[in-house]
């Protein structure tokens, strides 16, 4: 919190705000003192914000009209598509607006391990950040099965098969997820309860998230700690404000491509076709954001050992903070990290491909060498480098490169960019 | 009960795998150039009704459109016949209603306000009309396929003898496009299959491309709508991206003289 208490300039404002101080909150927010050399990449906070919105606003609409029962599920969503009164503008909105929702998680999510914004005293809006991925996830799949299309019916069938894998308890837990002997309609109106249910957790999760961050303030490209208010930090209105504003128009733009012109690209064909638990689909995929972990979980020959490995891949992320053991935050100060980091984007990047690919051949070993460098990263790579690692100096403020020579932070800029 | 979720989840890795090899030798589609792709693009009217006139005189015996109203047809967007022939058309099916006072289902003819009339009772006796394969209802059609309106279009000419040491079962033909290459609808379209009462020679290509177009259509009925708001859309974000990036540029220049 900034440092100066706020006094309302009205007596019903003093009054109001000794009893529920949402005017301090206000004052806080707008006041927030922020690093000033914040990039683009750090937009994105603001950008995950919209997109959580624009679900839940698109899917309450869509709650109104859609129904969940295997038998109606598909029909009401093409009754949205042509008879609700711009459904279909909703429905684009919503489905694409999933996608967009994770490319923007996983900019975030990267920005983060490249500044490691996840270091000391960050550790825990990263890990909250982590649950809110993880349940983003959850949500995401969930909703992919209410239109009740092969893909959903299959899909469900595929990952929820997953926890039979559990020793003992496995086939029931399954049975129990189901509420039958397979996936069908007490499944779909259990899953569409959740997925309207989840939206909400996130939103209370990344309010806790904001509230973490608001204590140590921004991570910065530079990585070291400013002085807040100093030199170094603008408040966040208006500065930060018209910069995300700016960004998020950019990602608008995008999204409006997607919504407008290719609406069904990020999906699957067989998505159109109403779901039917005689006939298997040639070929089944989840939906793009799944893949790496996708990859990761069929790379292990066993099945229980494949999940563990899957999980794992999350949960490693978890234990980041403490896995990597370099004092230095950003990677712009360390030559050997910021090689290994882009490294490990491709590695995550190459899974992502495989698991679209089928499970054999070529595929599996590129599946199988991707997934033990994932895990090589996180747990022998990130700790060894911090103590090996030789890194640049640090300046001793973000103005300190700006007033030596100012030819120094374009410099960094463009390192933090590339 | 265990074997089965394993024996279901080794299938689906599996048939997963082997589409993917077959995937690999699958040839390329017919491309035509449709009215309705890119920024501005709009179905071609003439098409449209000459489609749905393909689809009512050779598709439509066989292929439901379970999800189409006959007021469809006169909606703006789409084949824009006038209410005057959407309601004679709709009057040449009758639909079963009621039960009236008396208790009784009843005949009547079909209303703007009543989907389309399925040929079938259901799916077991379009199976059995059609030696176990069942016409895929062609509501959505063009968005279940991979290849959309390119892969109807394609299949519509893809009809050819089998290459040599092919053999087929009876009622099974071949066709080049087909997935697997096996397709038990014999060759739908022949050269004048319908008239077109305005003069457009009923070729197999025309037809292909009317009907492709009606599908299209009939799987994306406000598609114009949407590239029409689309346009807007992204006409007005980008106008304000360029205001709100001159606003920002002016609010930073504050303390960039600073710096």
């Amino acid at each position: 919190m900034s440092d100066h208490e706020y006094v309302p300039k009205s007596k019903f404002g003093k009054w109001f705000n000794d009893r529920l101080p949402l005017l301090s909150l206000a004052s806080h927010l707008t006041d927030y003192p922020t690093p000033k050399n914040l990039n683009y990449w750090w937009t994105f906070g603001g950008i995950l914000t919209f997109c959580l919105i624009i679900q839940i606003v698109t899917g309450l609409t869509l709650a109104m009209h859609y129904i969940a029962h295997a038998d109606l599920a598909f029909e009401s969503v093409e009754h949205i598509m042509r008879d609700v009164n711009y459904g279909w503008l909703i429905r684009y909105v919503h489905a694409n607006g999933a996608s967009m929702f994770f490319l923007a998680v996983y900019i975030h999510i990267f920005r983060s391990l490249f500044y490691g914004s996840y270091k000391s005293p960050r550790e825990i809006i990263w890990i909250i950040g982590i649950i809110i991925y993880l349940l983003m996830m959850a949500s995401a799949f969930m909703g992919y099965v209410l239109p009740w299309g092969q893909m959903s019916f299959w899909g469900a069938t595929v990952i929820t098969n997953i926890f039979s894998a559990i020793p003992f308890v496995g086939e029931g837990i399954v049975t129990w997820l189901w509420g039958g002997y397979s996936v069908g309609d007490p499944t779909l109106t259990r899953f569409f309860t959740l997925h309207y249910l989840i939206p909400f957790l996130i939103l209370g999760l990344v309010v806790l998230h904001i509230w973490a961050l608001h204590i140590p303030g921004n991570n910065n490209p530079i990585g070291i700690d400013v002085k807040k208010p100093s030199k170094d930090t603008v408040p966040f209105h208006p500065y930060i404000v018209i910069k995300d504003a700016f960004a998020l128009l950019m990602f608008m733009i995008v999204f409006a491509f997607f919504v407008f012109y290719s609406p069904n690209i990020l999906g699957h064909a067989d998505n159109y076709i109403e779901a039917n638990p005689m006939v298997t689909p040639a070929h089944i995929v989840p939906e793009w954001y799944l893949l790496p972990f996708y990859a990761i979980l069929r790379s292990v020959p066993d099945k229980l050992m494949g999940v563990v490995a899957m999980l794992s891949a999350i949960f490693v992320l978890a234990a980041l903070p403490w896995l990597d053991t370099s004092k230095i935050r950003s990677a712009v100060f360390r030559p050997l990290y910021k090689q290994f980091y882009w490294i490990l984007v491709i590695d995550v990047l190459i899974l992502g491909y495989v698991g679209a690919m089928p499970a054999e051949g070529i595929y599996l070993l590129i599946a199988r060498v991707s997934t033990a460098y994932y895990f090589i990263h996180f747990l022998i790579i990130l700790p060894v480098l911090g103590s090996k690692e030789k890194t640049i100096p640090l300046p001793l403020s973000i103005m300190e490169p700006v007033l030596k020579d100012s030819s120094n932070l374009s410099t960094i800029k463009n390192e933090s960019l590339n | 009960m265990k074997n089965i979720f394993k024996i279901t989840y080794l299938t689906i890795l599996l048939l997963a795998a082997t589409h993917q090899v077959k995937g690999a030798e699958k040839i390329e589609l017919l491309k035509i150039d449709w009215s309705f792709k890119g920024l501005f693009g709009k179905f071609d009217r003439g098409s449209l009704q000459r489609g749905y006139q393909v689809y009512t005189e050779v598709c439509a015996s066989c292929h439901s459109m379970k999800y189409l109203s006959y007021r469809n047809l006169s909606e703006k967007g789409g084949p824009e016949f006038s209410v005057e022939q959407v309601k004679a058309i709709a009057a040449s099916f009758e639909v079963t209603d009621g039960p009236n006072d008396d208790g009784e289902m009843f005949e009547r003819p079909a209303k703007l306000s009543d989907k389309f009339v399925m040929p079938y009772a259901n799916v077991k006796e379009a199976q059995a009309a059609n030696g176990g394969a069942y016409p895929p209802d062609m509501s959505v059609l063009a968005k279940a396929r991979t290849g959309g309106v390119d892969y109807i279009y394609s299949v519509l000419l893809g009809y050819e003898d089998p290459p040599s040491g092919v053999t087929l079962d009876d009622g099974v033909y071949y066709n080049k496009y087909m997935y697997g290459n096996n397709i038990k609808m014999s060759q739908p379209l022949y050269h004048g299959s319908v008239e077109y009462n305005n003069g457009t020679e009923a070729t197999k290509e025309q037809m292909a491309k009317d009907v492709a177009t009606f599908l299209m259509w009939t799987a994306e009925p406000h598609l114009e709508a949407r590239h029409k708001m689309g346009f807007k859309a992204i006409l007005y974000l980008t106008i304000l991206t360029i205001l709100v990036y001159f606003s920002m540029k002016k609010i930073w220049s504050r303390i960039e003289s600073e710096v």
